[in-house]
């Protein structure tokens, strides 16, 4: 049974101030109600003034996502009333959107290339933030704050066929957004998701307000199942609203009065129509993602899988560069590999690792001076005093500190026979063929070296000490 | 025409309360303006583009907010700072 | 500052809702002039109500920027004055305040909405007052009580800070009892504000000319006809005859859309009110909503108990207009309406420099006279047309039928509000010689 999903995203842009008054849009770590002013508050007699850099952030995204312009675009009014939306309407973009019909391509289930089509991209206001009160109060707590941050919406088509699939769409979106300098995936909230899915020959759900990633792919697989489900029992699915709850991974039917809405849009009095297609033409679109992942390849030479990792992150692309010239393989490795891993598990953002620290590194790994597994270590100790908000130590300062550097042949030589004399049974072994001995007595002496030798050249000086029984 | 049914509709699209006693009225007056509106039946041409001036902005230029006093300084009740509003759920 | 003003009018008019016993003032063209505003404008730090009980007790925390620049100018805003609940009216009938009598005869309305503003002028309370003009608002009370109300061009004085009943129509504007007060009073509130998206820098800078000679003046067929008291038809005839013996040419010209004209502006204004009036709901301002029930639940019950019946009707009547199914044939059929009134007024305004005619059909009602909705609103045909075209149109007194005004309106072509003040000033001098 064929699942068919569209996507409706609301992003948050990353303006300085509001969609259609001057007030920051930098607001998380403030008191509630302290970035509002009478046009957000919508307090009476207050009119809206446009953002022009939320103009030209979608129309930046509509040129990426190779969109068609309309000559003449409008903002226009949704009504309905919510204690967060403080005019009792949102102003938005209906019948005359900023852009239509778009397209953004990504990898099918099977790893094949394809089409996800855009139908519109279109600018809106946030509503401000409801907090509901614990333990059951009966009243409701709003911070307007959030009132008029500038969202842009993007609408697809209902191309993708799986939950996979719409999660991959979201990201390569993200992907694109951050290359354009109009997004920050990373502040919370700023992405906000409505699914329509259905199977095919069955009615269309709605899931509303996912509000992460994962969450996507989590509703919409628990959505199937749900549907798949319903219709093995013989029962029908029902065409409506659902919400999806993120703590717990599933969605519940949102009340039918909720659904029976009626918008009454009409165009906003209070704003001028907007002529921007030929602006489009002005703008240069910095280089997006396909781009960068397959200049990355040719010109430094590196894997596909690590160009596609290093160029799936803005900042981790430039991050890559910055290093990239000490030797770009070796480079690749360390950054989209280890590097990775390590920030990963520190669930630190690769902005906090400052690039010539890790240049550094790769010069010490390059020169030989320290062996691969002494650089691991060197990372870690500069990741988790970034992490803990110490200053970071040049990477040669802590081989040197720690005495990390790589060990030279005769330094072992006496672990080396220290550890042939301990172990007779292995040494039996070898000299009986068993090849299997030799890696254990090299794992001995690496334990003893806190692998500053070089695994391999470790090997030749264990098998010459055997070969010439030179104990 | 409209119905009794539609006018308790309507009230309840505007989120204005209206008691059983006063729908027959609004709907008695509802239809006598409703029939003056027919004239717009007879009005002859198409939707054309707004005219006037378009591109109206505003740089994206921090200003400075109200003082949380001053924003919940006319609202009926808050609590820490927030602003009460009726329950959702 | 330059001094204190007090002010404490006998108001037996209930003229004002909020008066200013002692108001500041600074230097300037208007210093120490007491000025009346309509209680729709913000004023930070009084009370603005819009003669609703809704916000009986609001009190704005910003200047619209009309005030701004008459405290700038040294006016002294000595009061809010009474009009229609939210200037939905005719008469300042609806006012949760009570009622303003007409200052010529206090068994008569002062018309509406801003009737306040225009009784306060009449009965010698201030000199000037600032009214707003939706679909008369200010023209029609000026007729009524006999002084000079001019509706801007649309787009020439900023409406930040009005609190709005239909924005793509509504003008603040000057009323006073003569035509240079009202010149010297636009003058100051005509000014490039960039908070109103739909103004143009076009400032006022005139001083009012009585020489008419060569002016066109167009007088349309429509506004002498049906409906119109026949007194009232002859009384303005002879005003413009006056315009001609002032050397003013008379062409006839016409309005073919004004038949569609009221039915149009009634559903753009109440379409536009339902969305802006949605906003008061007693969670960020006006009386406290009940937190315990649900949304729909409380702000129902607030807004049936704090908004008037005429404000419930035409935010109903607009809810409807724009509903699903019915948009179309309303919302949608008024706008091509309103654009074919605009292009009469164009097609007019080739052949002439300003269109005169009556600014009401009718004198003064009687307090309660007007009780059927339909009826109230069928006053207003020969004032709705300047808004839809968002021409400006002046109001100025050419005479009285039973002993009350009656106002000759003049309407001229968008930002030529200069034209209509010196027509307008032309025949006040002239009369009054």
């Amino acid at each position: 049974m064929k699942t068919i999903v569209g996507l409706e995203i609301h992003v948050q842009l990353s303006t300085a101030t509001k969609l259609f008054c001057g007030c920051s849009t930098d607001y998380r770590d403030d008191e509630p109600n302290t970035h509002c002013c009478p046009v957000c508050l919508g307090l009476p007699g207050a009119l809206p003034r446009l953002n022009q850099k939320a103009v030209e952030y979608g129309l930046r995204v509509a040129k990426a996502l190779d969109m068609e312009v309309p000559e003449e675009s409008e903002f226009a009014r949704k009504n309905y009333f919510y204690p967060d939306l403080p005019k009792a309407y949102q102003v938005t973009q209906y019948d005359k959107p900023l852009a239509i019909a778009g397209t953004v391509e990504i990898e099918d289930d099977e790893g094949h290339e394809k089409i996800v089509r855009i139908t519109r991209v279109h600018l809106e206001e946030d509503p401000g933030r409801l907090v509901h009160v614990a333990g059951g109060s009966k009243y409701s707590l709003v911070d307007y704050n959030r009132s008029g941050i500038p969202l842009l919406e993007i609408v697809t088509e209902p191309d993708m066929r799986s939950p996979q699939e719409a999660r991959r769409f979201l990201n390569k979106l993200r992907t694109i957004l951050e290359y354009l300098g109009v997004f920050d995936g990373d502040r919370e909230g700023s992405l906000r998701v409505d699914a329509n899915i259905s199977l095919e020959g069955s009615v269309r759900v709605e899931v509303k307000n996912i509000s992460s990633y994962k969450g996507v792919e989590k509703a919409l697989t628990f959505e199937v199942t749900r549907q798949k489900n319903l219709l093995r029992r013989g029962q029908t699915v029902t065409r409506e609203t659902r919400h999806f709850m993120e703590g717990r991974g599933i969605t519940t039917s949102a009340r039918s009065k909720e659904e029976e809405h009626d918008y009454r849009y009409f165009p906003e009095p209070d704003l001028r129509p907007l002529r921007v297609a030929g602006w489009v033409a002005e703008i240069d679109l910095p280089e997006l993602p396909v781009a960068r992942k397959n200049r990355f390849m040719e010109q430094y030479g590196i894997s596909l899988n690590h160009a596609r990792t290093l160029t799936g992150d803005p900042k981790l692309a430039d991050f890559y560069e910055r290093v990239a010239s000490v030797e770009p393989v070796l480079a690749a490795t360390w950054v989209a590999d280890t590097l990775l891993g390590e920030l990963n598990y520190r669930d630190m953002s690769i902005a906090a690792v400052p690039p010539d620290r890790i240049a550094e590194l790769l010069e010490l790994l390059k020169e030989e001076t320290i062996t691969d597994k002494a650089g691991v270590q060197v990372l870690r100790e500069m990741l988790d005093s970034c992490a803990a908000g110490k200053p970071c130590e040049m990477p040669a300062a802590i081989v040197e500190r720690e005495g990390l550097g790589k060990a030279t042949g005769g330094e072992f030589t006496p672990i080396v026979q220290a550890v042939i004399a301990a172990n007779p049974q292995a040494v039996e072994d070898y000299r009986t063929g068993k090849k299997g001995a030799l890696n254990f007595l090299v794992g001995q002496v690496m334990k003893e070296t806190r692998g500053r030798a070089d695994p391999r050249e470790l090997g030749r000086i264990v098998s010459g000490c055997l070969e010439t029984g030179g104990v | 025409m409209v119905t009794e049914s539609d006018i308790e509709h309507i009230a309840e699209l505007a989120d204005i309360g209206i008691s059983k006693d006063e729908v027959p009225e609004f709907t008695t007056q509802f239809n006598a303006i409703l029939d003056y509106f027919e004239v717009l039946d007879t009005v002859q041409g198409e939707s054309a583009p707004a005219d006037g001036i378009t591109n109206v902005f505003r740089e994206d230029e921090p200003r400075p907010c109200l003082p949380q006093e001053a924003a919940l300084v006319n609202a009926g009740s808050t609590e820490n700072g927030f602003i009460k509003a009726p329950r959702v759920m | 500052m330059a001094g204190t003003l007090n002010f404490s009018p006998d108001d037996r008019y209930n003229a004002f809702i909020t008066t200013c016993r002692e108001a500041p003032f600074c230097d300037g063209a208007l210093a120490g002039t007491a000025v009346a505003v309509k209680d729709n404008i913000s004023t930070a730090g009084i009370r603005t109500t819009c003669a609703s009980r809704i916000l009986e007790s609001y009190v704005p925390p910003y200047d619209a920027h009309v005030v701004g620049l008459l405290r700038e100018k040294g006016a002294a805003i000595v009061g809010k004055t009474n009009m229609d609940e939210f200037g939905m009216g005719t008469t300042t009938e609806t006012s949760a305040f009570g009622p303003v009598r007409n200052p010529v005869d206090p068994s008569r309305v002062p018309g509406g909405s801003s009737g306040g503003s225009a009784a306060a002028v009449a009965a010698g309370f201030v000199p000037m007052a600032l009214g707003t003009d939706t679909g008369g608002s200010i023209r029609c009370p000026a007729a009524f009580c006999g002084i000079v109300g001019l509706k801007p061009t649309y787009g020439r004085v900023s409406r930040y800070g009005l609190i709005a009943y239909a924005n793509s129509l509504e003008q603040i504007g000057p009323m006073a009892r003569t035509v240079e007060d009202v010149s010297r009073l636009m003058s100051v509130i005509a000014r490039y504000d960039p908070h109103d998206s739909t103004m143009l820098d076009r400032p006022y800078d005139h001083r009012p000319s009585a020489d008419i000679a060569g002016l066109r003046v167009g007088v349309p067929e429509e506004y002498f006809g049906e409906g119109v008291d026949p007194r009232v038809a002859e009384t303005v005839r002879d005003a413009i005859g006056v315009l001609e013996g002032l050397g003013a040419d008379t062409v006839p010209v016409s309005i073919p859309g004004m038949r569609h004209a009221l039915a149009a502006y009634y559903v753009i204004c109440t379409s536009e009110a339902s969305s802006n009036l949605a906003r008061f709901d007693g969670v960020r301002y006006g009386p406290a909503v009940d937190t315990k029930k649900t949304w729909h639940e409380a702000y129902q019950d607030l807004r049936q108990a704090k908004f008037g019946t005429e404000v419930r009707r035409r935010i109903m009547l607009g809810t409807f207009a724009l509903s699903a199914g019915y948009a179309g044939r309303y919302y949608a059929k008024a706008q091509v309406a309103r654009r074919n009134i605009k292009e009469d007024f164009e097609r007019a305004f080739r052949d002439a420099d300003v269109i005169a005619g009556p600014t009401m059909p009718t004198v003064a009602f009687r307090l309660g006279e007007k009780t059927d909705p339909l009826s109230m609103y069928l006053s207003d045909i020969l004032t709705v047309p300047a808004n839809l075209a968002g021409v400006p149109a002046i109001s100025v007194p050419c005479g009285r039928v039973d002993g009350l005004p009656v106002g000759l309106q003049l309407m001229g072509r968008q930002f030529e509000d200069e034209r209509v003040v010196d027509a307008a000033f032309a025949y006040e001098q002239e009369v009054r010689r």
